[in-house]
């Protein structure tokens, strides 16, 4: 469907001006790490189908999104530098050439301590089109308009001294209509908030379960309700993106704090020791977990639903597929490498990328292997599709891959 | 916000704008300043700044270096609100074809007067105009009071270093004489900790140890007590008789039961007091670590510690820091407190909470503690027996 179409039926619709081929988030649209985007490549190398490489200033696990018509296409990045990494950057480059149009810099206000693999630009930005709200791991929490001007910057640390953890700090923000949400469960004061995107004063803030979590919230319609689903160690919850308020909770559960939940077909897709379809509760009724299973093991890699599969990745390469209706183990594969970047889908193929740098692409229907496509970097960054393209982001440099 | 923190605010931005308003500035823009200084905590103050960020930013290279000037004793989210300003209004100016104000920023730049960070923002744009400026500019930066242009000029100190280096390495019978010479000077300079080991390093493959515990100022001797109840955890809130005045003398009630007594230790590498090669491998426990600083005058100080564990810092009786997590990572200067030291004795205390985890990698129960100044370099106290500081030595 053509683009132009699709904003029309958005607009109709109410909601938000970004358009569904866009790379708004963390995952992309819906946080689902899927695109409908043709004409993906399939084979590349620093020699071929390397559109353009841009170094980057610094350290990242962000991965950038993208926001195109009626909007100028952009694509906002963040890094951090500094030998404490308290330099925080937020870029804004041209998607189809990597040109800089601008990037901003900000002094961490909070802490910097975190382990090695990680970094302070772990969590990736949002943007509605208009504006793009960085949020790094210090809890500095940066919104800009796409001309680079300052809209509002906060320091959560400054506000709540206590939020973190000397592990870093990775879930990323989501946008709820006007309300960004940002999920900050940690080793000290815990809660997730939701903050009116234009004035950046908090809307709503509730408090969370102590301890380390990296998941990102998904976003679900519920009727005339939105709500933001928060995945924690011992319960999966929905929240009310208006008020803040709990509308249902499932709780006698043990999930992952890694691996963030998904939001498709109208059910939960929540990653743990055990793997959950949960059917979302109501003010009127409680979830339900629809099937369950250990087939499904993680790591760092958020799943993946795809043309009625579930997709989970293991940290060693594992990547293991079953029905979304019902849960059924279909096949598995084992791809040579460690994985920290959740894979995507497009195209009716899965694209998975190891931290040595080695894409490799899978055929989504039986795993059917494509390609092996190597590149000399660390990938900790989970890989963005927009417009026939694949946007992979290691610690120094940004890549477009695409055949045109 | 008051009238009366409005109109506090609005001098206090006065005050530091008199370092730069002259002849050629424009008054307009200090109600501007005075709104982004203003800015408050959870986003107060958000609205009437970024309409002030608005008409800053529509301004040109004029206002550089009142924006610049503005960002002393700013807090943290006002500095970053005027920094964007200043990024936008240079990154503008220089997209246009136009010249920024080359000798304002290099003026505003070495008056060490101004804010550290705004000075290292204007080098920042200095040097994009001006290749030049590092090679001028930097090494009369070795003892700045910023953080940042003092790394930069240990930093090529540290080329200099280098090169002798390497022709030394290359030529063993070579004089090493020049080599430790530039390698100390940096070794004065420096104050972040990557670039201190780094010419500990050095000059250690050129023949000099340094001792690292002493230069980066760890505190090496304490008395223990352990331990206490942190059952459940338990033990990070509760106040146990040393937070309300340590008598080395004492006897304590601890966990089950146990009679708890002070004792002297000298601690490793660095400062580190392992409490399970000390004490026990225990779990569910608190110890306390104590000592006395005698300070020849008041100022300002940083104890900065590390552990694995959950930990408390007291100086003086007055608790600095506090942080309730559990093995996640240890790592040099992790936990800052600040406080003031008096001039003459002064007590640390330091509380170290072990958990109940069995995991092979959550079994440390440790700490280490330095006490230096805002930069990172040690300060010039002294540790000494409490008996002995009681005495006025």
């Amino acid at each position: 469907m053509p683009v132009r179409v699709v904003l029309g039926t958005l607009v109709l619709a109410g909601l938000p001006l970004v358009a569904k081929a866009d790379w708004p988030q963390f995952r992309g649209p819906g946080g689902l790490g899927v695109s409908n985007e043709k004409g993906l490549p399939i084979v590349w190398s620093e020699q071929k189908n390397i559109r353009w490489k841009i170094a980057l200033p610094g350290r990242g696990l962000s991965s950038p999104v993208i926001a195109g018509p009626p909007f100028q296409e952009q694509l906002y990045l963040t890094a951090c530098t500094g030998w404490q990494q308290d330099r925080l950057h937020v870029l804004c480059l041209d998607p189809r050439t990597g040109k800089k149009r601008w990037e901003r810099q900000f002094t961490g206000t909070g802490t910097t301590v975190c382990h090695e693999k990680t970094n302070m630009a772990a969590p990736t930005p949002v943007t509605d089109g208009q504006h793009v709200f960085a949020l790094f791991a210090t809890h500095d929490l940066a919104a800009l308009d796409r001309d680079g001007n300052l809209l509002w910057f906060r320091s959560l640390t400054g506000d709540y001294p206590t939020v973190g953890n000397n592990v870093g700090m990775a879930s990323s923000p989501v946008l709820a209509g006007d309300t960004l949400v940002l999920a900050l469960e940690n080793a000290g004061e815990s809660f997730v908030v939701g903050i009116d995107k234009i004035t950046g004063k908090n809307r709503w803030r509730v408090p969370r379960p102590r301890g380390i979590n990296w998941t990102t919230p998904a976003v679900l319609q519920q009727g005339q309700q939105t709500v933001v689903v928060l995945q924690s160690p011992d319960e999966l919850s929905a929240h009310n993106v208006e008020s803040g308020k709990k509308v249902w909770t499932l709780t006698d559960v043990k999930l992952s704090t890694i691996p963030s939940p998904v939001v498709a077909q109208g059910r939960v897709f929540a990653p743990g020791p055990e793997f959950l379809a949960v059917r979302p509760g109501s003010t009127e009724r409680q979830p339900e977990i629809l099937w369950r299973t250990r087939k499904l093991p993680g790591g760092y890699s958020s799943p993946v639903v795809y043309e009625g599969k579930v997709y989970m990745l293991t940290a060693r390469g594992i990547l293991n597929c079953a029905d979304a209706a019902a849960g059924n183990p279909l096949w598995d594969v084992r791809l040579d490498g460690n994985y920290a970047a959740s894979p995507v889908a497009a195209d009716g193929r899965i694209y998975a990328v190891n931290e040595e740098g080695v894409t490799t692409v899978l055929q989504a229907q039986d795993g059917k292997l494509l390609a092996i496509n190597p590149l000399p970097e660390k990938f900790l960054a989970s890989p963005v599709i927009w417009e026939s393209a694949l946007y992979l982001r290691s610690d120094r440099a940004l890549y477009c891959i695409s055949e045109k | 916000m008051s009238r009366c923190k409005l109109l506090w605010l609005g001098t206090a931005t006065m005050a530091v704008l008199g370092l730069a308003l002259g002849a050629g500035s424009s008054p307009a823009i200090e109600p501007l300043l005075v709104r982004i200084r203003a800015i408050g905590k959870e986003g107060s103050g958000n609205v009437s700044a970024r309409q002030a960020v608005r008409e800053l930013t529509q301004r040109g290279p004029e206002v550089l270096i009142p924006v610049l000037t503005a960002m002393k004793d700013a807090n943290p989210v006002a500095l970053n609100y005027l920094r964007a300003v200043v990024d936008t209004i240079a990154e503008k100016t220089l997209s246009s074809n136009k010249p920024l104000p080359a000798s304002e920023l290099e003026k505003f730049v070495t008056d060490t007067r101004h804010s550290g960070v705004a000075r290292r923002l204007a080098y920042e744009w200095l040097i994009r105009v001006d290749a030049t400026a590092p090679e001028r500019l930097l090494p009369g930066m070795l003892d700045d009071p910023g953080a940042e242009l003092r790394r930069d000029a240990v930093a090529l100190l540290l080329r200099e270093a280098q090169a002798i280096f390497d022709k030394l390495q290359k030529n063993e019978k070579a004089d090493p004489a020049p080599g430790i010479a530039v390698y100390r000077k940096a070794l004065h300079h420096a104050r972040d900790r990557d670039q201190v080991m780094l010419i500990a390093q050095r000059l250690k493959k050129l023949g000099v140890e340094i001792d690292l515990t002493t230069h980066f100022g760890f505190v090496t001797r304490w008395h223990i007590a352990a331990s206490f109840d942190n059952h459940k955890g338990i033990g990070y809130a509760a106040v146990y008789p040393p937070e309300k005045g340590v008598d080395l003398k004492a006897v304590y009630d601890g966990k089950q039961g146990q009679k708890v007594r002070w004792r002297e230790v000298q601690a490793g590498n660095l400062g580190l007091v392992d409490f399970n090669r000390e004490v026990a491998a225990l779990h569910g426990v608190v110890a306390y670590a104590h000592c006395v600083v005698v300070s020849p005058v008041e100022r300002p100080v940083e104890l900065r510690a590390a552990s694995n564990n959950a930990i408390k810092i007291f100086l003086n009786g007055q608790e600095i820091f506090g942080r309730e997590e559990y093995h996640h990572g240890m790592q040099l200067d992790q936990h800052v407190g600040k406080g003031r030291l008096k001039a003459g004795r002064n007590e640390v205390l330091v509380k170290v909470c072990q958990n109940e985890q069995t995991e092979d990698w959550a079994q440390r129960w440790s700490f280490q503690l330095r006490l230096c100044d805002s930069l990172g370099a040690a300060v010039p106290v002294t540790v000494v027996s409490p008996a002995a500081s009681n005495k006025g030595e």
